[in-house]
């Protein structure tokens, strides 16, 4: 039951805040804050608590819902969803404390919204009845909708429809592809199930495996995202506010490589195998177009947006690489790029609030007058980059040893993309925090003790698993054996 | 006649008595109040009515007079189109009472209108059939004309009364043919043996009233007259026509394709299958055109009666019960979605003169007026079919009776038109959330039964959508007890 808790107080307290704004136009801030360290504690609890050896859960939660189709309401936290329900509700505090003075308008409905989101992607994580991952899965694109929309940048309609029309078309064919899957299991045993444990053993034959195996998997890329289907994302990530960035780009596109590990790979695992080689060569395409198009920008945000393209890519390459290396690699990146891509996300809210303005040409020699700023932008630049002893190597390391055993040509391509990820890394601390000081720039305030301590968080974190990863390794390892999967 | 017979048709008499009374009752003295009274009156005790019939007859439906068929699938729409009046009654009263000089016909008619969908919904016979219609239509010309001093509802029932003159004829010639070559009126005994001389008259009656039916639901290609009546009539009829007219037609429509097996010709099915692809994909596309908001709802109809013709489509491929189930649901959401949506425009234009109805009137709704534009949201993501609202169950229902039927060219047109819609839909939203124009004004502080009708339906979007279970039992309920 506990799961379902954490997810109806995300809810309820979504609501408070929301209406808490006519007592005090700064209590949905502090409430929205108080929710979510109170779920990173309750994270936390139950990760200490330790799983139930005879499930290998943290924690579930069931309850019948239509009882008519065979939909219940089944939540599980294993290993792999406690971790990313972690980084949820860790990056909920960070998304909160980033936006604080930012939002002056209808306080309460973004915290709404905030909240709103992050009980859809924790019921993302945990559900294991493909209705209600569904219903989820489209409940989580409203209110971030809403985030873009509303407090957006100057061409915030054109990004959030965009945003809005690709996930929700691609997720169409995500729920024909559900109801083909559960319908073909009726037609065998003459139940309709829609839950994920029972339709593991669906027998398909390989053409319709194909076909219902393409329509999960373009919608998780989409998500992901990947080239071709990646176009919304640049678009999105600039024009959201920090918050709705540091949402978007720490969470919701692992919610698309989550996908893959626990829905399309072992629904389908034989279609998947089928399909690895063109997977991979997507994700190597999306490693290096995005690589090349980060370098090319001079928008400090849409820069790190693209930097996320190509990311993901080596979540796409690890996954399809099919064995235990490239998976945990591909999880170990999930976390880390959650992390180093928030905090440069949030930089970008920070300059831009200060200099209102993101195009890095209006930058330049800022180290100087915000020495703060720039320490913290070299650290997470250097670790999106790759340096060992942070997460984010660690991540992109285990991909590439585990694509080596597989495919060779791919694996070669696929570290060239670290190489242009330190040139555009490197460029971008460059034009913006060092060189000559932009003559237009008077000053700017640094940053305070609010600032320092959500980073110090970050920091900690990534630090954490690049020294010690074994955690993260050994939190995932019991999933990636239960999946059912030969790896 | 036995006594069933008078149990049975007992919520028809109701309904009757209570016009004669409403229509004696305003010749002697008019009073808007007394007649929303009397009306409101009538209506559920046709409600209470209907619950006595389904106790007096056998379980599994009974036949009135070789005309009527009543059972409990028949009872679920007959309550569905009172509860539809109810509402339009209760959106009535206020729109009417500022600009109208005598309002209490408007009641009579509505009643009288009810008759007839309730009488082409459980139609068995030809000769119910086209009287039920008839009924039907004749009320509905007056409603839409009923602000007699204004030009645009004048135009649109005069529209509306040519076009559908010229769908009844079809229908009629399409009887007379059909007759010609089954020697029968009753659908039951509609069908032809294949090797029959006749089979051309009948191919071509059936073709004639498919053709009637697509007007009266307004199907792509016989869609023209819906933007142009939904945009001139006055909101509270809008709502009606778009809800109770089509419903009753679509009732008839699953009963006509059960009983006479007219799908079944392989070029019926391909002509009908072509209308529900066009009106999915053509209805979307216009409605994206659209900056009136009435327009708009004119075209999402239309390809929302699409969808749902996907049901009726897979009614020999699919299981009998999953179709029933589907279509009994998916009227029941188009009805609380419809119904919500007029009822907003109707609500936001109480004190205009004109129907508030260009969607940039709406810019900036959020933040004047918070209730109003949360519900509108739930509308315009429910017709988008996103989950959360009943919306969702409705499209989810209809994706499943697709997928059993295999019927993927129209899964596919399905997928493609809600992609188009979703476009549409956030637009609304958008300008619902965007800035409010300088200058715009506040919108008048509602408070009266329109506003709690609205937040009920408003309520109901979201309720059934998330927790749709009590509502999916008992459909699946009634359509067991039917015998499907």
């Amino acid at each position: 039951m506990t799961v379902l808790y954490l997810i109806l107080f995300l809810i309820g307290t979504g609501l408070v805040a929301c209406l808490a704004e006519r007592v005090n136009v700064n209590a949905p801030r502090w409430i929205s804050l108080l929710a979510f360290i109170v779920a990173t504690i309750w994270t936390g609890a139950i990760w200490v608590a330790g799983m139930d050896p005879a499930t290998g859960l943290y924690a579930t939660g069931e309850l019948a819902w239509i009882p008519a189709l065979g939909i219940n309401v089944i939540l599980k936290v294993d290993g792999l969803s406690l971790m990313l329900v972690g980084l949820t509700t860790l990056l909920g505090i960070i998304a909160v404390v980033s936006s604080w003075s930012e939002i002056s308008e209808n306080r309460g409905f973004f915290q709404f919204n905030i909240l709103w989101v992050m009980a859809g992607v924790v019921g993302v994580f945990c559900a294991y009845d493909l209705f209600l991952f569904f219903f989820f899965w489209e409940v989580m694109l409203i209110p971030m909708y809403f985030l873009i929309a509303i407090w957006g940048h100057e061409d915030r309609s054109y990004a959030a429809m965009k945003f809005f029309l690709f996930t929700q078309v691609s997720g169409l064919l995500m729920l024909v592809a559900i109801i083909a899957l559960v319908w073909i299991n009726y037609a065998n045993t003459g139940v309709i199930t829609f839950s994920y444990d029972e339709l593991l053993n669906v027998e398909l034959s390989g053409a319709v495996a194909s076909l219902l195996m393409l329509g999960f998997f373009i919608a998780f890329i989409t998500k992901l995202p990947s080239v071709p289907v990646h176009t919304w994302l640049p678009d999105a990530h600039t024009q959201a506010p920090t918050a709705g960035s540091v949402i978007l780009a720490g969470i919701l596109l692992k919610t698309g490589g989550y996908g893959l590990i626990r829905f399309t790979v072992p629904l389908f695992e034989e279609a998947s195998r089928d399909f690895a080689f063109v997977a991979m060569l997507l994700g190597v395409i999306s490693i290096l177009y995005g690589g090349y198009m980060a370098y090319s920008q001079s928008d400090f945000k849409r820069l790190v947006a693209y930097s996320s393209i190509a990311h993901m890519g080596f979540i796409l390459v690890g996954v399809y690489a099919f064995n235990e290396l490239g998976m945990q690699g591909a999880i170990v990146t999930m976390v880390a790029h959650g992390f180093s891509t928030a905090a440069l996300f949030m930089m970008a809210g920070s300059l831009q609030e200060r200099l209102h303005t993101r195009e890095m040409t209006q930058m330049g020699g800022l180290w100087v007058k915000a020495p703060r700023m720039g320490a913290m932008t070299m650290f997470f630049v250097i670790a999106s980059v790759g340096m060992p002893g942070l997460g984010n190597f660690i991540g992109e390391f285990l991909v590439l040893i585990g694509t080596f055993k597989v495919n060779v040509p791919l694996t070669v391509l696929a570290t060239i993309g670290i190489v242009v990820a330190a040139v555009y890394g490197l460029s971008l601390m460059q034009r913006s925090f060092q060189g000559s000081p932009n003559p237009n720039v008077e000053s700017i305030q640094d940053f305070g003790f609010r600032e320092i301590s959500v980073y110090a968080i970050m920091i900690v974190a990534l630090v954490w698993i690049g020294v010690y990863p074994q955690h993260v390794l050994d939190l995932a390892q019991p999933t990636l054996d239960a999946l059912g999967i030969a790896l | 006649m036995t006594l069933t017979d008078l149990w049975v048709s007992f919520p028809l008499l109701v309904l009757v008595g209570g016009t004669l009374i409403l229509m004696i009752g305003v010749s002697i003295v008019r009073t808007h109040k007394l007649a929303l009274g009397l009306t409101l009156l009538t209506l559920l005790l046709a409600i209470a009515a209907h619950d006595i019939a389904l106790d007096k007859m056998p379980s599994s439906g009974f036949e009135l007079f070789g005309l009527l068929y009543v059972s409990s699938v028949q009872v679920f729409f007959n309550v569905l189109f009172l509860l539809g009046a109810i509402v339009t009654a209760l959106f009535a009263y206020p729109y009417f009472n500022s600009r109208v000089d005598r309002c209490e016909e408007f009641y009579i008619l509505l009643l009288t209108a009810t008759v007839g969908a309730i009488v082409v919904a459980g139609a068995t016979h030809f000769a119910s059939f086209i009287l039920g219609l008839e009924i039907l239509s004749i009320s509905l010309y007056a409603m839409i004309a009923y602000p007699r001093q204004s030009h645009q509802p004048l135009e649109a029932a005069a529209k509306y009364l040519v076009l559908s003159a010229v769908a009844s004829s079809a229908i009629l010639m399409g009887m007379a043919l059909i007759y010609a070559a089954s020697g029968s009126l009753a659908f039951a005994e509609l069908a032809i043996s294949s090797d029959s001389g006749e089979r051309s008259y009948y191919l071509l009656g059936q073709a004639l009233i498919c053709v009637g039916i697509a007007f009266k639901l307004s199907l792509v290609p016989f869609h023209m007259w819906t933007p142009d009546v939904y945009q001139g009539a006055p909101a509270v009829v809008t709502g009606y026509v778009a809800t109770v007219s089509k419903g009753a037609v679509i009732a008839l429509l699953i009963r006509y394709v059960q009983a006479t097996e007219v799908l079944n010709y392989e070029g019926v099915f391909y002509a009908v299958a072509f209308v529900a692809v066009a009106s999915m994909i053509v209805g979307n596309l216009l409605a994206l055109l659209q900056t009136n908001l009435k327009r708009l709802l004119a075209y999402s109809s239309i390809a929302h009666l699409g969808y749902l013709l996907i049901a009726v489509l897979v009614v020999s491929t699919a299981r009998p019960t999953l179709v029933m189930e589907t279509v009994l649901l998916y009227i029941v959401a188009y009805f609380v979605i419809t119904l919500a949506a007029f009822g907003i425009v109707n609500l936001t234009s109480e004190h205009e003169s004109e129907d508030n109805e260009q969607i940039e009137a709406y810019a900036g709704l959020f933040w004047r007026n918070p209730l109003l534009a949360s519900i509108l949201t739930a509308v315009a993501l429910a017709l988008a079919g996103i989950p959360l609202t009943v919306g969702f169950i409705a499209k989810f229902y209809v994706f499943a009776a697709g997928v059993e039927g295999e019927a993927w060219a129209l899964v596919w047109a399905l997928l493609i038109g809600s992609a188009i819609g979703v476009f549409y839909y956030l637009r609304l939203i958008y300008t619902m959330v965007k800035e409010a124009p300088l200058g715009a004004k506040a919108l008048p502080q509602v408070g009266n039964q329109s506003l709690v009708a609205v937040t009920v339906l408003g309520l109901l979007i979201v309720v059934l959508g998330v927790y749709p279970t009590p509502m999916i039992d008992m459909i699946r309920a009634i359509v067991q007890t039917s015998g499907f």
